[in-house]
């Protein structure tokens, strides 16, 4: 036995007299083999063409129309109200009644909050329009009502607020995307809540307090460019109430219109004030004015000697996809719908790949020239992994090019993501279709049956998706088989983030997965290497 | 010259009489093909098996807590199992045919049976016979599963659910109906893999044709083209069938989307037929 292993390294010491050898020349086998099978290279050609195709149509028809007033159906831009975008650019709510008085130079704002009320439109009856319908009692989670200093009365613009909430405690909130966590438990008379914003410069520090002797730092935020007068008062908004039917599909929830009402006390100003309170309605949404004497107009709060109460609905938060901004809104993955396809077509191309070898008995041949299996293995799976990543590439920039602008002539809110992030979901995709590459390529390997190994990858990735999309299994169940199964790795695509200060919905179509990006690709890594080692277990252990 | 002429009437009939035996030649000759691999018999059973588990998976997770109103078809439910088990009818079609062609089987069946339409029809026959059989007992399987789980998830008779089971018309005609649309499938996959040939592009193309439809149809807002898509795809359409509640506000009524598969299989089937006819094998 050990005399016929002996002579087995000795070419690598040879004067080259192991032809060509090593993984180079595997990888030149492997890509010849590729680009002279005719249907292979249309399959990936078709695959790039076919994704951008329905891609682009989805993105043509993203529209939903925004419901019916004065008689007529409205959809696309005609629905739109004025869509204010952040000081980072990323498009936001920002919709509150705001007590105001102007600030110039440092100054100090302290108030009390006593109570947190929310009335919500029922939910059972569609969604209630102004003015009508009946309001039942109910707290948003994100409900909140506290002190406020606002670069000016604008929507849009840059602030910092301290504020008590539905069900998340004291927080601070700055510029849409800042949330830090002050105080836990909710406000009440016995539990009430002291609130402390200071301004000096850019930067303005947030306390809390349960007594108004012993204060707590919260946190400190620099508002780069902050005028010498900005507006400084109290404000009460409620974003929509949302339930979510956790027994049933992905994104089951419903939601409703809903007001926020904070009692506020032992207000204090100190600083260059100038000016008596204003009461403004940031945003001119207003209470949710289903409450007679309510209503777009009426003054955002009432004044009983040093007791403000302020009624308000809206949000102040970044935009986020599904029920809680209340707007029509669309991602700019809703472009790489057609992936699914070109996903089909590559992974066609990729099972066959290796299980074609086994068919025409060309596998010996292959094996008989590089006779390290792993590396036949290897070879193929970079060739495949880097033509899908080349195909999916150019399929994902040209349907985001071609897309995104269809999507925004389209008329729900379109959400745009920092450049490198839409950089990360382009590169995704493709590195998302690479991996399906090789994924089944190593099942082709290991079943040696295309048929099979393309049924098995298509369905692993594709299936749990729809399930999950079509609400046909509960959506507990269909969270976790987007976070186990290789459809996990869809994450990858998801551009908005997922923050912890707005009531957002796993669903996959308005672009929420249930795991992170990176985690969710994680998980297809995984897969995919779990499969490599498995068929190159197989392809050692067997006969070819 | 003039023998040839005489000698033609007598082959005309002979090739009348041919053609009603060469079905029934053709129909022995395939079923001998099918039950001596073991890859069918897998398959049918993977059929079941596969549909049975995931509807009864579905049905089991699903529940309807008492203070919750449950906007659940519980028909549908039962019968999710469904959408999985055509994955594998798709496979076995395409195989019936694809099979034949990567082992150059086909140049030896067509030179018995030069007659590619009877080769076709029996084929086509065979396979919807099994399919038929396999899939009621998957469906039946499927409604077993949901009637003895669902009302111990809260889905009971007092709240306004029927139970899911046969003697209710509307889950009759969602379970035959299921029956009915795995037959379908199965002629839509056989049609593509007479024109594709080869089973690896065969799958990818059927494949997409089941689960494309619904995903774009998931994503697009736009009520004309979502009509559309719901009353034109082979899946969307066909699966208006497994619906019993909520009837109105579908695209398509029930035995009508069946009806729009039905058109998509004959298309497949026909395009298969004039294919084989046209081609060289």
């Amino acid at each position: 036995m050990k005399t016929q292993v002996i002579p087995v390294p000795q070419p690598d010491a040879g004067l080259g007299d192991r032809p060509r050898g090593g993984f180079g020349a595997a990888v030149r086998a492997e890509w010849t083999k590729f680009r002279s099978v005719r249907g292979w290279v249309i399959g990936m050609i078709l695959a790039a063409l076919l994704t951008i195709f329905v891609g682009v149509f989805a993105a043509a028809n993203v529209n939903i129309g925004c419901g019916t007033s004065g008689g007529s159906q409205h959809s696309g831009k005609a629905c739109l109200p004025y869509v204010p975008h952040g000081p980072g650019g990323e498009v936001v709510t920002d919709s509150f009644s705001f007590v105001r008085q102007p600030l110039t130079g440092n100054g100090v704002i302290t108030a009390r909050v006593t109570t947190l009320t929310g009335e919500h439109a029922t939910l059972n009856a569609g969604p209630a329009q102004a003015g009508s319908g009946t309001m039942v009692p109910g707290l948003a989670a994100w409900a909140k009502a506290g002190i406020i200093i606002k670069q000016s009365t604008h929507q849009g613009s840059a602030y910092a607020a301290m504020m008590v909430t539905g069900s998340n405690g004291v927080r601070m909130q700055y510029n849409y995307t800042g949330d830090i966590a002050g105080l836990p438990g909710s406000v009440s008379a016995a539990h009430p809540r002291w609130l402390r914003l200071t301004r000096s410069g850019d930067t303005i520090t947030g306390y809390d307090s349960a007594d108004g002797t012993h204060w707590t730092q919260v946190g400190t935020v620099r508002l780069t460019g902050l005028p010498s007068t900005v507006q400084v008062g109290m404000f009460a908004t409620s974003p929509n109430y949302t339930v979510t039917q956790s027994s049933f599909g992905g994104g089951s929830s419903v939601s409703g219109r809903a007001q926020a009402t904070g009692v506020f006390d032992h207000v204090s100003l100190t600083g260059a004030p100038s000016g008596p309170w204003t009461g403004t309605t940031v945003g001119g949404r207003g209470p949710a004015g289903l409450r007679p004497g309510g209503g777009p107009g009426s003054a955002p709060y009432t004044r009983t000697g040093a007791t403000f109460t302020m009624t308000g609905s809206g949000d102040i938060a970044p935009a986020t996809p599904g029920p809680g901004s209340g707007l029509p809104t669309t991602t700019i993955e809703q472009s790489l719908v057609g992936a699914f396809l070109g996903l089909i077509a590559i992974v066609t191309v990729a099972a066959m790949f290796f299980s074609t070898e086994y068919r025409r008995g060309l596998i010996r041949t292959t094996l008989a020239a590089t006779p390290r299996r792993g590396a036949v293995l290897a070879a193929k799976a970079v060739v495949i992994g880097a033509v899908a990543f080349v195909t999916g590439l150019v399929a994902a920039v040209v349907s985001i090019a071609v897309g995104v602008p269809k999507e925004e002539n389209q008329g729900p809110v379109l959400l745009t993501a920092p450049v490198l992030t839409e950089a990360r979901v382009i590169a995704g995709t493709a590195a998302m279709l690479a991996l399906a590459a090789v994924f089944a390529v190593a099942l082709g390997a290991i079943l040696r049956r295309s048929a099979a190994a393309i049924t098995i990858a298509v369905v692993i990735v594709v299936m749990p998706f729809l399930l999950s999309v079509l609400n046909v299994v509960p959506a507990g169940v269909g969270d976790w088989l987007l976070r186990l199964t290789p459809a996990a790795g869809l994450a990858i695509e998801q551009s908005i983030p997922r923050y912890s200060q707005v009531t957002t919905v796993t669903s996959p179509v308005q672009g929420y997965y249930p795991l992170s990006p990176y985690a969710g690709f994680a998980v297809l890594c995984l897969w995919t290497a779990a499969a490599l080692a498995l068929a190159l277990v197989m392809l050692r252990r067997r006969d070819a | 010259m003039s023998a040839a002429l005489q000698a033609q009437p007598a082959t005309t009939l002979a090739t009348a009489a041919a053609r009603g035996a060469g079905l029934r030649y053709a129909l022995h000759a395939e079923w001998t093909k099918l039950r001596t691999v073991s890859g069918p018999a897998w398959l049918l059973l993977g059929v079941v098996a596969l549909t049975i588990a995931v509807s009864t998976a579905a049905v089991g997770a699903t529940h309807c807590p008492q203070n919750l109103s449950c906007p659940v078809d519980t028909t549908k439910l039962s019968l999710t199992g469904v959408q999985f088990g055509q994955a594998v009818v798709a496979i076995l079609a395409v195989l019936t045919i694809s099979n034949e062609y990567s082992s150059g089987m086909i140049r030896t069946t067509l030179a018995a049976m030069p007659n590619r339409l009877a080769v076709l029809a029996a084929k086509t026959i065979l396979l919807a016979a099994l399919v038929l059989v396999a899939g009621a007992v998957a469906v039946a399987g499927a409604v077993l599963a949901g009637h003895l789980i669902l009302p111990g998830h809260g889905f009971t008779a007092a709240r306004g659910f029927h139970p899911v089971w046969l003697s209710y018309g509307p889950t009759l005609r969602a379970a035959s109906g299921s029956v009915l649309y795995l037959g379908l499938i199965a002629l839509m996959s056989l049609g593509v893999a007479v024109i594709v040939r080869d089973s690896a592009p065969s799958i990818g193309v059927v494949l997409a044709l089941l689960y494309l439809f619904p995903i774009v149809l998931a994503f697009v807002g736009n009520a004309h083209w979502q009509h559309r898509l719901e009353r034109w795809t082979p899946t969307v359409a066909g699966l208006t069938i497994q619906d019993t509640t909520g009837l109105r506000s579908l695209a398509i009524s029930p035995w009508g989307g069946l009806g729009v598969l039905g058109i998509w299989a004959a298309a497949a089937l026909a395009a298969g037929a004039l294919a084989l006819r046209l081609r060289d094998a």
